[in-house]
């Protein structure tokens, strides 16, 4: 394995995501743990850039940074009374910690027995964009997908507004 | 290149702290938060799938669009589930919220 | 111009090689090194950018502006600059300390970063990536992230109060700016910058003037501005998420208020007004880089009018303007032009085989002149119906104060 800038590059972004998430669930300041998302976030935004997916990268900044990150936050500012005072994990976190080991060993186990080394089998289709957004108005493809995200969408909109209501 | 199994692992281990946060934290917009990493993580591990195997079909990267509006609608609903029980109840701590628990 | 670039990169290329590097280190050197100073670049025309608007502000309220510091008093921003670098950074008590510095920072960046896909001349662009329009939309909403940041760490409720206000207004206004910035991108069918700047033989201004305008005015939502200053209203909540700045670190948000302004200018001039573009451009890219600045100018200039020139609106008209004017506008104007586009596209194509075609100026002329009717169309449509809205609420504020007692002229002496 040689060091070239994609590898490092590699190695910052799994340091973010890795870091971050961490942070997320470790750190008992809400609003710290929600800065440590939005790094992580970041990593994985920074791998889709590595994996060839710049369109995906731009859409992880815009609806996770931009939307969901700052949804988090502000709610983490509106319902600020309570936090802190109270223990940050509950009374079955060793538990926890153990089934999340168990988890990450046996994935770790898969993924090298399976995937060891694997390299790509080809290069990504330079207009792989311009296929992507065919795909989601053809109706032999993704149509009907894509329609259903946008109700859903609209019905988790719709929710929302009725639900946090005063 | 880097080998695909690096990007699974640093997935695997995204996803397992997300586990532990959904288990271990007592405030609900931590939990939300922690889905959040997880789903970030099956994210890694389909686009990475997608670019490794089968660059040319275009299902991992669709699958991962669905993805996003999953995670926006769940944030947008949950988000607003937690400020209303804000209100009512005066608590955002999961264990609290144990009205339709017998 | 792209011809002068590319003899610098050769030779730093060979430089770098010629050291030892292995020619993907030497890029991946060039490319931080040029990145470098492009954004340098950036942050030091608001020296002059400053001294400009400052200058065209005094003029226009019958002032003489800044006079003292060199002839016409062009080095004042130097001083103010040099002022702001030797003053203490006061930090108050139980701030958050990390937060309160990334703050600045991500407010800088997320401008800067913007003008790593503008296109200068016909060659010469940053990175000319496939998602460009995306990219800028991503990019921008970094900003977001960071007023929440600046007023949350700050400790100090005008500044929470300002944060949460900014964050309300910019998160609306991001959606009719990202709506309409999908208007070129429909007709150019490219989101590369590079694509939309030379696609445009008629400018988008012109083919689409009511995309424009509702892009400048969220655009001007977005940075902030007037008649949108309400951020940092100093009358309400003192100066909003940078109450408690000082010293270098105000002079961050100071420049990242002002390089926002430039660069919307930058994003407009090339988005709808050809960046580039001009008589002949093409051959002599230097050219182009000259029509570039000076339309920029023309937009920066019309921003400095509207600051001067307008009050600021409340915070509770300019969310209703957002979500019941302009949103559905944009969608209106987004669902016909396309529309019209395609009925057009089928109907037109045997007597106009380019109608698609964005190559030359005849080419784009049929095209164009059905966009722009449906702009003026919907552009008519609009100014009534907010006419009738502005009418409507004049009627209702006529009658809440009607029941009042007229005042007797002469009693209140007595």
């Amino acid at each position: 394995m040689t060091i070239t800038p994609i590898t490092i590059a590699f190695f910052i972004m799994a340091a973010f995501t890795l870091g971050g998430s961490l942070g997320v669930v470790t750190n008992r300041n809400l609003f710290h743990a929600a800065l440590y998302l939005v790094l992580a976030l970041f990593g994985v935004a920074g791998l889709f850039v590595l994996l060839e997916a710049p369109f995906l990268a731009a859409v992880q900044v815009l609806v996770y940074v931009g939307a969901i990150a700052v949804l988090i936050t502000i709610t983490i500012m509106v319902t600020r009374r309570i936090m802190g005072v109270t223990e940050s994990v509950n009374r079955q976190w060793p538990l926890a910690a153990g089934v999340s080991a168990i988890m990450a060993i046996t994935l770790g186990f898969v993924v090298l027995d399976r995937f060891a080394g694997k390299l790509p089998v080809a290069a990504v289709p330079g207009d792989n964009i311009v296929r992507l957004g065919e795909a989601l108005v053809n109706y032999d493809a993704y149509l009907v997908p894509f329609e259903v995200a946008s109700v859903l969408l609209l019905a988790a909109m719709i929710g929302a507004i009725v639900v946090a209501r005063e | 290149m880097i080998p695909l199994h690096w990007y699974l692992l640093v997935a695997a281990g995204m996803f397992a702290l997300g586990i532990y946060g959904v288990l271990a934290r007592r405030n609900a917009v931590a939990i939300l938060m922690s889905i959040e990493l997880m789903l970030n993580a099956v994210n890694i591990n389909l686009v990475a799938f997608w670019r490794y195997m089968a660059p040319e079909a275009l299902n991992g990267q669709m699958f991962a669009i669905l993805v996003f509006a999953v995670a926006a609608a769940e944030a947008a609903v949950g988000l607003a589930l937690i400020i209303s029980i804000y209100r009512n109840r005066e608590t955002v701590v999961a264990e609290d919220i144990n009205l339709l628990k017998w | 111009m792209g011809d002068i670039f590319t003899t610098i990169y050769n030779f730093l290329s060979g430089l770098l090689v010629g050291w030892g590097a292995s020619p993907i280190v030497a890029d991946a050197i060039i490319a931080f090194l040029a990145a470098a100073v492009l954004a340098t670049c950036v942050l030091l025309i608001l020296i002059f950018n400053i001294w400009l608007e400052r200058k065209v502000l005094g003029r226009i309220q019958d002032r003489i502006g800044p006079n003292r510091v060199g002839p016409y008093g062009i080095f004042q921003t130097v001083a103010d600059l040099l002022k702001l670098l030797t003053k203490e950074i006061i930090i108050p008590s139980g701030a958050d300390l990390v937060p309160f510095f990334l703050a600045p920072i991500i407010m800088v960046a997320s401008v800067i970063l913007v003008w790593a896909v503008i296109p200068f001349t016909a060659k010469t662009i940053g990175t000319d990536v496939n998602i460009g329009v995306l990219y800028l939309a991503a990019v921008g909403s970094l900003g977001i992230m960071a007023v929440l940041l600046a007023g949350w760490s700050s400790n100090n409720k005008y500044a929470l109060l300002g944060a949460f206000r900014a964050v309300a207004m910019l998160v609306s206004y991001e959606v009719p700016m990202i709506l309409m910035l999908m208007m070129p991108v429909l007709i150019t069918g490219s989101m590369r910058m590079g694509e939309i700047a030379a696609a445009q033989p008629i400018w988008y201004a012109f083919s689409m003037p009511l995309a424009a305008v509702i892009f400048l005015i969220a655009m001007t939502a977005e940075v902030g501005r007037s008649p949108f200053d309400l951020l940092e209203a100093e009358s309400e909540i003192v100066a909003g998420y940078q109450t408690e700045y000082s010293g270098f670190a105000f002079a961050m948000f100071y420049a990242a208020e002002w390089a926002h302004a430039f660069t919307m200018a930058a994003l407009i001039a090339t988005l709808f007004l050809g960046g580039w573009r001009g008589p002949g451009a093409e051959q002599y890219p230097t050219l182009g880089f000259i029509y570039f600045i000076i339309k920029t100018y023309a937009v920066y200039f019309l921003s400095i009018w509207s600051r001067g020139t307008l009050p600021r609106i409340r915070i509770d008209q300019v969310m209703s303007f957002c979500w019941k004017f302009l949103i559905p506008l944009s969608l209106i104007l987004i669902v016909l032009t396309t529309l019209a586009d395609k009925i057009a596209q089928t109907v037109l194509m045997e007597r106009f085989p380019d109608y698609m075609s964005t190559a030359s100026l005849v080419d784009m002329l049929p095209r164009a002149s059905i966009l722009l009717a449906v702009n003026l169309v919907v552009g008519a449509l609009a100014v009534w119906w907010i006419a009738l809205l502005g009418r409507r609420e004049r009627q209702r504020q006529e009658v809440a104060i009607s029941h009042l007692a007229p005042v007797e002229v002469g009693t209140a002496t007595k």
